[in-house]
């Protein structure tokens, strides 16, 4: 993750120590958006935890979303989010689709 | 003395004058959504229009609804600064898009992509008194194979 930006480093350490992570992506998905290369704005996050266990996915989300929120108020303007219970996971065929491809609606 | 006075009081009063005027402008984007979200069966905000949509995530949404021949009322985000503000505080949401049925919100393009999948999506809109078209194909299929 030597690789991995200041923003995606951050939002993996605020997922991990707050969810307990028991598998965990961030994936910047800015190159594929019109923003400059480098960029830190778009985001998919898969996020398994047992603290999900008996939450409707909104309320999963509000969480996730609720973690980072100082990130999306400062730069991230696109969160996708993938979060399962370790049985989900488990239980999934662990393949993660790549968000829809962008249509120009930032900075144009 | 007058200078003084006007020096003083001034910027207090125009601070409160600008703070009132944004919590107003609040008030007044929270009632309009609010309005906006009870009349309306299906509402989604959106970047863009249903014909053009302006970000893949919207676009998502968009072919969700057609998929499902849902009828539903689009709001422009890009169109309307306040709104676009305005929608993240009403719903607790930070992105767009954010889709609305009933007045409540329900998610925006990861959950709906979901409820799709799930069959959820069917379910709720049969709540609404919306029959949706996946629904409509897959009883005619069984009908024919009758």
């Amino acid at each position: 993750m030597s690789t991995a930006g200041l923003i995606a480093n951050s939002i993996k350490t605020k997922l991990e120590n707050a969810l307990k992570t028991k598998h965990l992506e961030v994936i910047n998905e800015s190159y594929m958006h019109n923003v400059p290369q480098g960029a830190e704005t778009h985001f998919k996050v898969v996020v398994v935890s047992d603290k999900f266990d008996g939450l409707a996915l909104i309320k999963r989300h509000r969480l996730v979303n609720d973690i980072l929120k100082e990130e999306l108020q400062h730069g991230v303007h696109a969160l996708s989010i993938v979060a399962k219970t370790p049985q989900q996971w488990e239980e999934s065929d662990k393949v993660i689709e790549s968000s829809p491809n962008c249509r120009g609606g930032f900075g144009k | 003395m007058n200078s003084i006075i006007r020096r003083s009081f001034y910027p207090l009063y125009n601070n409160t004058f600008k703070l009132t005027r944004r919590l107003l402008a609040d008030a007044t984007i929270n009632e309009k959504i609010d309005k906006i979200v009870k009349e309306n069966k299906v509402v989604v905000f959106m970047k863009g229009v249903p014909d053009a949509p302006r970000c893949g995530f919207s676009n998502a949404v968009v072919q969700i609804m057609r998929m499902h021949a849902v009828p539903y009322e689009s709001h422009d985000v890009l169109a309307d600064e306040n709104l676009r503000q305005g929608i993240k505080d009403y719903s607790n949401w930070p992105t767009i898009p954010q889709v609305f049925i009933n007045g409540e919100f329900v998610g925006g393009c990861d959950i709906m992509l979901q409820m799709h999948q799930s069959g959820e999506l069917v379910e709720e809109l049969k709540k609404v008194g919306i029959k949706s078209a996946l629904l409509t194909a897959e009883e005619s299929k069984k009908e024919e194979n009758k």
